[in-house]
């Protein structure tokens, strides 16, 4: 926590720590603990913070809004929170009211496309879309006959498919066959299935920021209470230097991810090449930081932190997870690397000293 | 403990980006009027006192200093616009580079009035360069095992013995020096080192011998000191005491954009030679890339953010050296797997291409070893991290 968080990121950070204590929920024999977690954060007003007042929101600017997904990372809690934010976004740029609840988003990687046919259902398939199962609803980006669309959508009218990946239960493919949305409405110019890719890679990056300081803190401390060969593993310089390189991730990270978020949120516009060029750059550094960082705080962990015990897979699994949701890091680079290429060479320069 | 790290996300004002075009035109001018070629790569001509003298002029050197020693008082992010913007050109920084950077705040500090009022207005004015004294044969990233050793004369001290890989000394005007005044004590061995300012141009007893780098470039030399002798007024803050003097300069000196851009050209030819369309494995090559270095840049000027805004973010500014040489080092090679499958037709690009690449790769292996090894800088953070003595 710093002395910039807002009340927001307070807030949050109070609930996370009274309720999603990460030693409670990994030692826990069920979900008891996933309904008073979900109705504190529903009941302050934070799954709904990018939902203005009279659509039934907190009304947060996104600047907060992004505060409360890096506090979230921090505790690494498998709720849709992040998730409920972006669909309440997405479904607040149609004035689509948001339901209460547990929300989800679609397409929720950068090649899916969902279609908003004449007779208004909507035709495609949404692969890796997080919490599919657990939300009753998802806010959808389509291409309807006018241009792109917004639609909300009851899950249940849904075909859901579980995958068997790293995600394990938290990520399932959704397919629309001909669904009739619950509202619909034309998205505004500038939003757009690049503008909700753009928001959910900056809001994973951020995530990813958090629970690269959580388990950079985690490593030092154990790292100062673990004795071998008669002395805290702290002490020799093989162990502080692989914790030096974990900070430099988790430095690197936390710089990509919360420049993205402070450019999206003092931004007029979305489709600019310096904010891709920042949300670009947050998602492939901040996956980069997560395959490297993760490798090197298990390693100071041991064989304990490779024990279903041990909270730190909590952190772990769900960082490389993250990689790939609202396109992985190659789709991103591929994507920035064919912007700088077209742009040419004498425009690298300028853009990279933009901002 | 880990928060402990800190690095806002902070923006360049309007007045940098107005300085920027300044700074543009200016360098477009300079090159058209042949003061410099931005193409020269990896030759010895950087020591260009006549580029030197035009930037003095445009007050670009010591821009943050008083104005009565000759700056312009002028933020620490307005200098990081020019030292980017003349790094991106290839302009050649050497005769002021070190002055500005480090040895000009060095002087600030800790010199009497006197030297200020000489020294500083001629840094400023380009005509006055500097080299850094801290090297020995026994001693390199162990700064506190230097042996050269200041005896107390009347009026001053005698030097006797010898700094190695001192960048700049045959052409210098002055070196900032560790020398031995005592012996360490047996509760701090950084005790006994006291800064000097070295006139190396009115001193007798001073040698400079030519140490050849791997690139065929001349910056190293080995500075040999024979009875030369320091007056009192040169000597640099406190006797002894010049292991408390480092720390909050480090910060400046690891943090800036130099420490990644040194070889930034070679991106440039990359993205020449891949040409519109690249494949698949290109553009993913160089989209990393290009995300990498936005975010390494990001952390260099949230540093220097912070130090204008007068915090010592010294473990934050290793972790930027730690990170950038890094990545500058593995650049040349990860520009070669990228351009692996081209098959650029123009002769012009491929000499151009291939001589930027040449150049980066030579000098890969030594930025991770100046100005703080990557195992000192890991060494810093991890102190930052609480796991062990600074």
């Amino acid at each position: 926590m710093s002395e910039a968080d807002s009340i927001v990121a307070e807030t949050a950070a109070r609930i996370f720590a009274d309720l999603a204590d990460p030693q409670t929920i990994n030692a826990a024999k069920d979900d008891g603990w996933r309904k008073p977690l979900w109705d504190a954060l529903s009941e302050s007003g934070l799954t709904l913070a990018w939902v203005p007042e009279d659509l039934g929101g907190a009304g947060a600017g996104l600047a907060e809004g992004f505060e409360l997904m890096t506090v979230a990372g921090r505790s690494a809690s498998p709720v849709p929170l992040t998730e409920t934010l972006l669909a309440g976004w997405l479904l607040s740029q149609g004035r689509i009211a948001s339901p209460a609840g547990p929300m989800s988003i679609a397409p929720a990687r950068p090649k899916d496309r969902i279609a908003l046919g004449a007779d208004g259902t909507l035709i495609g398939r949404a692969r890796g879309v997080p919490y599919a199962r657990e939300a009753a609803h998802l806010a959808v980006i389509a291409d309807g006959p006018k241009g792109p669309a917004i639609a909300l959508v009851a899950t249940k009218d849904c075909r859901i498919a579980d995958l068997r990946g790293l995600a394990g239960a938290t990520v399932q493919d959704v397919t629309f066959d001909k669904v009739v949305p619950l509202g619909v409405a034309d998205a505004p110019q500038g939003v757009d299935q690049s503008a909700l890719m753009l928001l959910g890679a900056t809001a994973r990056s951020l995530e990813t920021a958090g629970g690269l300081e959580a388990i950079l803190a985690m490593s030092v401390k154990y790292a100062g209470e673990r004795v071998a060969f008669e002395k805290p593993i702290a002490k020799f310089q093989a162990v502080q230097h692989n914790l030096a390189r974990l900070a430099g991730e988790m430095a690197a990270a936390t710089t990509a991810a919360t420049s993205a978020a402070d450019a999206i949120a003092s931004a007029e516009r979305l489709d600019h090449p310096g904010i891709f060029l920042e949300a670009a750059s947050a998602r492939i550094r901040s996956a980069e930081a997560a395959t490297e960082g993760t490798s090197i705080a298990h390693q100071v962990h041991g064989a304990i932190g490779y024990t279903k015990e041990h909270i730190l897979h909590r952190f772990t699994m769900r960082m490389l997870t993250w990689r790939d949701d609202f396109g992985n890091e190659s789709q991103w680079a591929v994507d920035l690397g064919n912007r700088v290429a077209a742009n040419g060479a004498e425009e690298l320069w300028p853009l990279v000293a933009a901002r | 403990m880990s928060t402990a790290l800190k690095f806002d996300p902070i923006r360049l004002p309007k007045e940098c980006e107005d300085l920027r075009q300044e700074v543009r035109a200016f360098l477009k001018e300079q090159i058209a009027a042949g003061t410099f070629d931005p193409g020269g790569v990896g030759r010895d001509d950087a020591f260009n006192y006549e580029f030197a003298r035009k930037v003095g002029e445009k007050g670009w050197i010591g821009m943050t200093w008083p104005k009565k020693y000759g700056g312009q008082e002028r933020t620490f992010l307005e200098r990081y616009v020019v030292t980017e913007e003349f790094r991106v050109a290839n302009a050649p920084t050497r005769v002021f580079f070190t002055a500005d950077r480090q040895s000009g705040p060095t002087l600030i500090k800790y010199a009497n009035e006197e030297i200020k009022q000489s020294v500083l207005p001629r840094i400023c004015r380009g005509e006055c360069c500097f080299g850094i004294g801290m090297s020995e044969p026994g001693s390199g990233s162990d700064l506190f095992a230097a042996r050269t050793k200041a005896t107390k004369v009347d009026g001053g001290y005698l030097i006797n013995g010898s700094k190695i890989w001192t960048s700049n000394a045959h052409r210098a005007d002055y070196l900032i020096a560790l020398f031995r005044t005592s012996p360490p004590t047996k509760e701090n061995r950084r005790h006994g080192l006291t800064s000097f300012l070295v006139d190396m141009k009115n001193t007798k007893g001073i040698s400079c011998n030519p140490i050849i780098q791997l690139s065929g470039l001349h910056e190293f030399n080995e500075v040999v000191f024979e009875d030369a002798f320091m007056p009192d007024s040169h000597l640099l803050g406190e006797i002894d005491g010049a292991w408390k003097q480092a720390t909050s300069e480090l910060a400046y000196e690891r943090s800036g954009p130099e420490r990644f851009l040194e070889t930034f050209q070679v991106m440039i030819e990359l993205v020449r030679v891949l040409g519109e369309n690249p494949d698949l494995r290109a553009a993913e090559g160089l989209g990393r890339l290009v995300a990498q270095l936005h975010t390494l840049r990001r952390m260099s000027v949230s540093v220097n953010g912070m130090l204008q805004a007068g915090k010592e973010p010294v473990v934050e500014g290793s972790v930027v050296k730690d990170l950038g040489t890094i990545w500058e080092q593995r650049l040349p090679h990860k520009v070669r797997e990228v351009a692996a499958f081209v098959e650029d037709e123009d002769l012009g690009n491929r000499i151009a291409f291939e001589e930027h690449l040449a150049f980066a790769t030579t000098i890969a292996p030594k930025l991770t070893i100046q100005g703080g090894t990557t195992e000192v800088l890991r060494g810093i953070i991890a102190a930052g991290l609480g796991l062990r003595g600074r």
